[in-house]
């Protein structure tokens, strides 16, 4: 899809995640954006909701909280709550957005103009 | 609340998942009028057809009910366009579709936030829409570009008096757009891209 060598590597995992105390990565825990990307970490079990567990199953790949909202008919603020319960148990992974600036990162914009041109 | 939720889930097709090496996103927002062409920008341009997000909005309302003494509320729902653009494995662009002339898109918690920055469509048989997208763009600090989205019989104005009519600084480009076009959809995005490349190497100065 794109050229190796342009990818824009969004900053290594510890500008993702935090540090754990035992030096492992940390769960993105803070807040989920629209665009924060959802992936299933577990199996659904029998004391989840239908609608968690039906992300589960959605979330095998990257989905957007938009995406899970579009798929599940639920309002944005409805799924959070589901979604939200989902990230503190880790039966999912939340990957954030680019964390909000008041300039983007160049190499990001280039990124992104790179990508556009191969439209 | 009660939100019907029927056994059958309709997930995504395969085609339409991200890799999983999809590891964050950015955002942009199409702001404009009803009728635009938000939804169709969106579309030219996405690997995903269209999907329709929904958000309820409480606002307080006007009056006090002194009987139950509590205050009146009145609950809107509202709905947004939306599409994505894989940029490489790890980088994906989401487009978000929102009419701009409503109030309440600039209080759906945290859409503008974080959003690299916005397209304003403009129909110029409708000019007086922009004028409150683009003034609510600059109180957030939203850098945007203006794309002209030229429709059959629609008044055709030098681009410099549309500048001067919608008020807008010298340094925020102006582009036309056909919404239908890949191309000039395409085109438009790079216009706010290099907006903000410019933004971002050569920050205008303060008087
Ligand atoms: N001629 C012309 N028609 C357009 C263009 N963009 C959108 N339309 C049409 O205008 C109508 C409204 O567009 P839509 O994308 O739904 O507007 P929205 O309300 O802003 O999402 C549709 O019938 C489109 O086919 C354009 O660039 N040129
Ligand atoms: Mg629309």
């Amino acid at each position: 899809m794109s050229e190796a060598g342009q990818c824009w590597e969004p900053g290594s995992p510890e500008r993702l995640f935090a540090l754990s105390e035992d030096g492992g990565p940390a769960r993105y825990k803070g807040p989920l954006d629209l665009v924060t990307l959802i992936v299933t970490r577990s199996v659904p079990d029998s004391g989840l909701q239908p609608e968690q567990a039906a992300v589960l199953r959605m979330c095998d790949y990257p989905l957007s909280v938009a995406e899970i909202s579009a798929y599940l008919s639920l309002p944005v603020s409805a799924l959070l709550v589901l979604l939200n319960d989902l990230v503190a148990q880790e039966h999912v992974e939340a990957r954030p957005p680019v964390p909000a600036a008041a300039l983007p990162d160049i190499q990001l914009l280039e990124a992104v103009m790179h990508g556009l041109q191969n439209l | 609340m009660d939100y019907r939720i029927s056994d059958a889930y309709a997930g995504p097709r395969s085609e339409d998942y991200l890799p999983a090496s999809a590891a964050t996103a950015v955002k942009v927002v199409i702001v404009g009028g009803f009728g635009v062409g938000k939804t169709t920008l969106v579309g030219s341009v996405s690997e995903i057809r269209p999907l329709t997000t929904e958000e309820t909005m409480t606002q307080a309302g006007v009056g006090v009910d002194d009987l139950a003494g509590v205050e009146e509320k009145t609950e809107t729902t509202v709905a947004m366009d939306f599409g994505r653009i894989s940029i490489n494995e790890r980088l994906v662009l989401y487009l978000f579709g929102t009419p701009g002339q409503q109030r309440f898109w600039f209080l759906w918690n945290g859409l503008f936030e974080g959003a690299l920055g916005a397209v304003v469509l403009v129909d110029t048989r409708r000019l007086e829409v922009s004028y409150e997208v683009v003034g609510h763009l600059e109180e957030r600090s939203v850098p945007f570009v203006v794309a002209i989205n030229t429709f059959p019989g629609a008044p055709s104005y030098p681009m410099r008096d549309l500048r001067s009519a919608m008020d807008l600084p010298d340094e925020v480009p102006m582009v036309e757009c056909d919404a239908r076009d890949r191309g000039s959809c395409r085109d438009t995005l790079m216009a706010l891209m290099r907006y903000l490349h410019s933004l971002t190497t050569a920050p205008p100065e303060r008087q």
